[in-house]
């Protein structure tokens, strides 16, 4: 019978099936990061269990990390958290790429750096990005700290067989329109609850003309659209990702081999049937800039701040909300959007390629003077590869904070937080009320947006500005 | 896990959709290492004022909400980061039931709940109630007429009576499997190692690493 992709992962990790329906699916990786398992450490000691599969978990410090010196954490209830995932870590055998470590990192961009992202494989983490992994062709997707515990105790989980839905991007973006702008434009057609109970699959040629670098950033928003996890079919774009040499966790020489004639069954077959399907034309997308307070509310640069009964999927009041937050009046140009501070980071956009294209767009310019910028990478290899290229001279002498790796102010759970009525563009994934910091008020754009509004103070439509 | 079978109590609303669980519990709260303190912080930057006191505007601050117990809202529910520590805080505040709407945008029908929310939901005996549009709108309609209007949620029976002069009820779907595990109080990962066997014999069959020997 002809499978999709998904079924082909899930097929091969179902160990049991329950009375009641529920598939007892094998977990391959369990990445951990510091806020979501120190419960879910607790369980397994109250009742006596211990972690089945050591060798299969990994875990890092991301979420609240200081960014600037790392030497000294000045908030005692992050550092007790940090220290509470050591010390677990060094109880039940977990390897740690700890603050300590020069592959430190944010969870889901060091998971791929590390080769522990394969094709065909299950990952999970708690957290709800762990969907980026699906760039791969991995079923990936984030859990609670409940499930957590279980995947500790078991190397699997409970779960309930979602259904499918293939999502097309027709045509090629036009540069620079870029992936950030091909998922936010997916997110605003179909809803942040559009994807809700599916898994994706992305295809189509402007995917396959996507780097994998590229390719996490889209898979990466998909729970932003509802959807657990979102998988693009393995091809020689990954295989070339992880045939660089640089990813121990890889297969190496003769099992590299083996494992991409695996790989290479992985692709849906041409007659395999989804549950539901979406199509975007990828070559009219125009670079994205959020309006309101969840990533749904979404328009073309060259639009303008909507009124409350013209959005569609969003009631009146729902949208009044949105702009009394977000300080906005309908009718205003998106262009006319002046800024405060820049966000160039997130397990969504800081990886090596990201800095690039800032970089570019920033070498030999100033930021605009009322402007703060701030660029994070999303591991410290991100930071080194950089700094090798010499991105972090061109950052600074533009007048950017150039910080260390973790997740920084895409939630604010570290030092760097917006202040109250500051308005951030910002390469993460979420513009909740509140997330980058009380009060503050993020739109969320690509790379080469952020690095543009940075230079002008105001957003711009990068297609035709001249700085 | 404690079982859920019936719960009697008073009705909240909250006349928003797409509320996420940063709203729910803001990401300082998410620092703690234990399972309990959540509950005064639930909805932390809506509930209170800069100067630390309540809200005055904000709904389940009213005078009438005290005691909740069961708290109606708009769809998709607990979006975004999957922390769990949004169920706890609910708990903790003193909800034991939530319930909210799926809607059709398009041809397609939308979930009332977020899917990484609802599972942690059900991992903690918190019950999510999914109701057509129009149901959740007669409820909203109800409390907002009638001061202090409570209701009981049977779980068995799949219901929700409003206990008003004339009662009124809702049936709402379970999944089978959630339902058995909440009635009964299981505990999932009892359920998992019972079936030791097949996940050993799987693990001798099934290479996660493919073929790699780390470096």
């Amino acid at each position: 019978m002809a499978k999709t992709l998904f079924e082909k992962i899930w097929d091969r990790h179902v160990v049991a099936t329950l009375p009641d329906g529920m598939a007892l699916l094998y977990i391959d990786r369990h990445l951990v990061h510091e806020v979501t398992s120190p419960q879910a450490f607790e369980g397994l000691r109250l009742s006596g269990r211990t972690v089945r599969r050591p060798a299969l978990t990994f875990a890092t410090m991301d979420h609240n990390v200081p960014t600037d010196d790392r030497t000294i954490i000045r908030d005692p209830i992050s550092k007790a958290q940090m220290e509470a995932l050591q010390k677990n870590c060094a109880e039940f055998g977990i390897t740690l790429y700890g603050l300590d470590s020069d592959r430190q990192g944010i969870v889901h961009i060091i998971g791929p750096e590390l080769g522990l992202t394969l094709p065909g494989t299950t990952v999970v983490c708690g957290d709800s990005h762990t969907s980026t992994h699906g760039a791969f062709g991995v079923l990936a997707f984030g859990i609670g700290t409940s499930e957590v515990e279980h995947v500790l105790a078991t190397q699997c989980l409970l779960q309930k067989r979602p259904q499918t839905c293939k999502v097309e991007f027709t045509g090629r973006p036009v540069p620079p329109v870029s992936a950030k702008d091909l998922i936010l434009k997916l997110i605003g057609t179909i809803g942040t609850a559009g994807g809700t109970g599916y898994v994706f699959e992305y295809c189509g040629e402007a995917i396959r003309a996507l780097s994998m670098e590229a390719r996490m950033t889209i898979c990466n928003m998909s729970i932003e659209a509802g959807a657990r996890a979102g998988l693009i079919a393995p091809d020689e774009t990954t295989f070339q990702y992880l045939a660089d040499g640089k990813r121990p966790f890889a297969p190496q020489g003769r099992a590299f081999e083996k494992a991409v004639a695996f790989w290479k069954t992985l692709p849906s077959d041409a007659d395999a049937t989804f549950d539901r399907t979406i199509r975007i034309n990828a070559t009219d997308v125009a670079p994205q800039v959020t309006w309101g307070t969840n990533p749904g509310m979404v328009v073309d640069v060259t639009g303008r701040v909507p009124a409350p009964d013209e959005v569609a999927g969003y009631s009146r009041q729902d949208v009044e909300h949105a702009l009394q937050y977000m300080g906005l009046q309908p009718g205003t140009r998106m262009t006319d959007i002046t800024i405060d501070v820049v966000f160039i980071g997130s397990c969504t956009n800081a990886r090596i390629e990201d800095l690039r294209i800032v970089a570019n767009t920033l070498k030999g310019r100033k930021v605009h003077p009322k402007v703060r910028v701030l660029i994070v990478p999303g591991s410290q290899s991100v930071r080194q590869q950089a700094e090798a290229e010499g991105l972090d001279r061109t950052f600074r002498e533009a007048g950017c904070e150039w910080r260390h790796a973790g997740c920084s102010m895409c939630l604010g759970m570290n030092p760097d937080q917006l202040q109250s009525g500051e308005r951030c563009a910002s390469t993460s994934n979420r513009n909740f009320e509140g997330r980058q910091g009380k009060g503050g008020r993020t739109h969320l754009v690509s790379p080469e947006m952020a690095a543009a509004t940075a230079i002008a103070g105001h957003f711009v439509d990068i297609r035709s500005w001249k700085p | 896990m404690t079982p859920f079978t019936t719960h009697r109590g008073l009705i909240a609303t909250l006349d928003r959709a797409n509320v996420d669980t940063d709203q729910i519990i803001p990401k300082q709260f998410l620092k703690l290492i234990g399972r309990t303190g959540f509950g005064e912080h639930l909805f932390q930057d809506w509930r209170y004022l800069p100067d630390g006191k309540p809200n005055p505007d904000f709904a389940l601050n009213a005078e009438r909400f005290k005691g909740a117990s069961i708290v109606v809202t708009r769809n998709n529910f607990g979006c975004g980061s999957s922390r769990e520590h949004a169920v706890w805080a609910l708990q903790q505040y003193g909800f034991h039931v939530v319930i909210a709407p799926w809607v059709m945008r398009g041809a397609t029908r939308v979930p009332a709940f977020a899917d990484i929310f609802k599972t942690n939901a059900s991992k903690n005996a918190l019950l999510t109630v999914e109701l057509a549009a129009a149901e959740v709108e007669e409820i909203f309609q109800m409390v907002g007429r009638t001061p202090r209007l409570a209701a009981t949620v049977d779980l068995d029976k799949q219901r929700v009576v409003l206990h008003l002069d004339e009662e009124l009820a809702f049936h709402f779907e379970m999944d089978p499997a959630v339902k058995e595990r909440l009635t009964r109080g299981l505990d999932d990962i009892g359920i998992t190692l019972k079936h030791e066997q097949a996940i050993s014999a799987f693990e001798a069959r099934h290479d996660p690493q493919l073929f790699a020997t780390p470096s």
